[in-house]
């Protein structure tokens, strides 16, 4: 088993793009049901939930506001996940609700261990 | 109580008390000597009460003949250490008269220290369940070995080699410094969910030692409650699920002594007290900002005693036991989850997710999956009951599994 990071990308900025309370419970549910089905497979290792406020340091010390991107897309949490191979981890990956929005992503990265 | 029912309540309740005390005194290298005159004391009382009859308190009697022993012990010590030892050093002083302290602080701090002292992350946790079992629960060494189905020299030396270690390390009899309690209270809290499932999991047939396990883990865990230092959040939460599991414990057996599944037991016997002490303590575990595993199962723990089948329940047991699962892996809770899952969710959901386990050397992952394909697909539901039954190993497991086929 190697350990992946899943990274979730999605708007956490716009204003109309966030869910009513009501919603975020649903939301909550649906994300606790797939971790919870990771968990249950002695999958899960750890991951946490990021602010929606940040800062970027940059070259030539150089602060601004952040989390931005490029893109609306910024990282609204982590998980680690131990799985067999990318296949597997990619599998997981897929189940996660946040891609029934459309723009959203989950980024799948093995860690790499030295060697 | 007659003289012959008396002094084995006594040792039950005394013995612990009168060891902690002096141990504490003389020091964990002189546990042993503790336990000597402890167990000294109550040879006295059964020789003294047999021919006297009983006292009038005997409590204060066992008390004050311990104290004697024990301040006899430390006057032919201490003739030794101050007068010999220090004649030679040429710097002689007189011997002070020792005191021994059995007021009902002393014992209570005496005992709650010598809890640390034993749940010490240097020994196994089957050595500390063991010390806890002699010294802190006053247990025979035959009835240890009965709860863990051995023998006494087994109990015998693996209490010694504990005892040796911890004075090797040089445990002293005392609680932690502040910033160290929570870590060492997890080892204490551990040591005693252990015992307590060991009362109510165990394979052991005999119900009554069973049943003082249990009561007994419950009472150490009371003790930590009751003291404001060890009373921590997950203490209460601890103390919450062991009595919510306890107040089923009269309907678990048949009169038989066989195990009553939860769906069959005769709710009337369930133990209401136990039940609101469960919610009160889980209400006190909510004091503070972390979940502890402890939690998240007293919260699972409430809903087992509630025992319609509401979405609420269902899909609250679902959510303690995502997080769970997420703090610590059991296949156990794995199943329990996707069983949670069905009910809450759909069964067709939990197929899929029972189907991801990999726990195919567990009967209990058969049972789960012959009862969600039930009237869903009944010859996938009955092979999967087979190879259950394939894998069962008592008796008991055997005749539920048989049960449950008969009636698809």
């Amino acid at each position: 088993m190697e350990e992946f990071v899943l990274l979730f990308r999605l708007d956490i900025l716009t204003k109309e793009k966030q869910p009513s309370p009501e919603l975020l419970q649903e939301y909550m549910k649906q994300y606790q049901d797939w971790i919870g089905g990771i968990a249950a497979q002695n999958k899960f290792v750890g991951g946490k939930g990021l602010s929606t406020e940040g800062r970027v340091c940059k070259f030539n010390n150089v602060v601004t506001d952040g989390p931005f991107a490029e893109t609306k897309e910024s990282i609204a949490g982590y998980t680690i996940i131990r799985a067999i191979d990318f296949d597997d981890a990619v599998k997981m990956a897929s189940g996660c609700p946040i891609l029934k929005g459309e723009g959203n992503s989950v980024e799948v990265r093995k860690v790499q261990n030295p060697k | 109580m007659t003289e012959g029912e008396l002094i084995p309540h006594l040792f039950r309740t005394e013995y612990r008390k009168i060891v902690s005390v002096l141990s504490k005194r003389f020091g964990f290298n002189q546990i042993e000597i503790a336990e000597d005159i402890t167990s000294d004391t109550f040879l006295t009382a059964t020789q003294t009460w047999g021919v006297n009859g009983l006292p009038e308190n005997p409590v204060a009697w066992l008390y004050s003949v311990a104290k004697n022993k024990a301040k006899n012990h430390l006057k032919r010590n201490n003739i030794f250490e101050n007068k010999i030892v220090q004649e030679i050093k040429n710097n002689a002083s007189a011997p002070q008269d020792p005191e021994i302290d059995l007021s009902p602080e002393n014992i209570n701090d005496s005992q709650l220290q010598m809890m640390f002292a034993i749940c010490h992350p240097s020994i196994s946790t089957e050595a500390q369940i063991g010390l806890s079992l002699r010294i802190l629960c006053g247990f025979g060494i035959e009835e240890i070995a009965d709860a863990f189905l051995t023998n006494k020299e087994t109990i015998n030396k693996r209490l010694f080699r504990a005892k040796e270690k911890l004075r090797e390390e040089k445990i002293d009899i005392e609680l932690p410094p502040t910033n160290q309690i929570e870590n060492r209270l997890e080892t204490i809290l551990a040591t005693i969910y252990l015992l307590f499932n060991e009362g109510y999991y165990s394979v052991s047939q005999n119900k009554t030692l069973r049943k003082e396990l249990c009561l007994e883990a419950m009472r150490l865990c009371k003790m930590l409650v009751e003291n404001n230092t060890t009373n921590k959040p997950s203490v209460n939460a601890l103390l919450s699920l062991m009595c919510f599991h306890a107040s089923r414990f009269e309907a678990r057996f048949n009169k038989g002594g066989e195990t009553v599944l939860y769906d069959e037991q005769d709710t009337s016997l369930w133990n209401p007290e136990l039940i609101s002490s469960g919610g009160y303590y889980l209400n006190c575990s909510a004091n503070g900002d972390q979940i502890s595993k402890y939690h998240l199962e007293a919260g699972i723990a409430y809903w087992s005693t509630q025992k319609p089948d509401t979405a609420e329940k269902w899909e609250s047991v679902l959510q303690l036991y995502n997080r769970l699962l997420q703090i610590e892996y059991s296949p156990i809770a794995a199943l329990n989850r996707t069983y949670a899952l069905s009910k809450a969710n759909s069964k067709e959901e939990a197929i899929q997710e029972a189907e991801k386990l990999n726990l195919t050397d567990n009967q209990f992952y058969f049972g789960l999956l012959g009862e969600l394909w039930q009237n869903i697909d009944n010859k996938k539901s009955k092979e999967n009951f087979q190879k259950a039954l394939d894998l069962s190993k008592t008796e008991t497991s055997r005749q539920a599994i048989q049960a449950k086929m008969a009636k698809i």
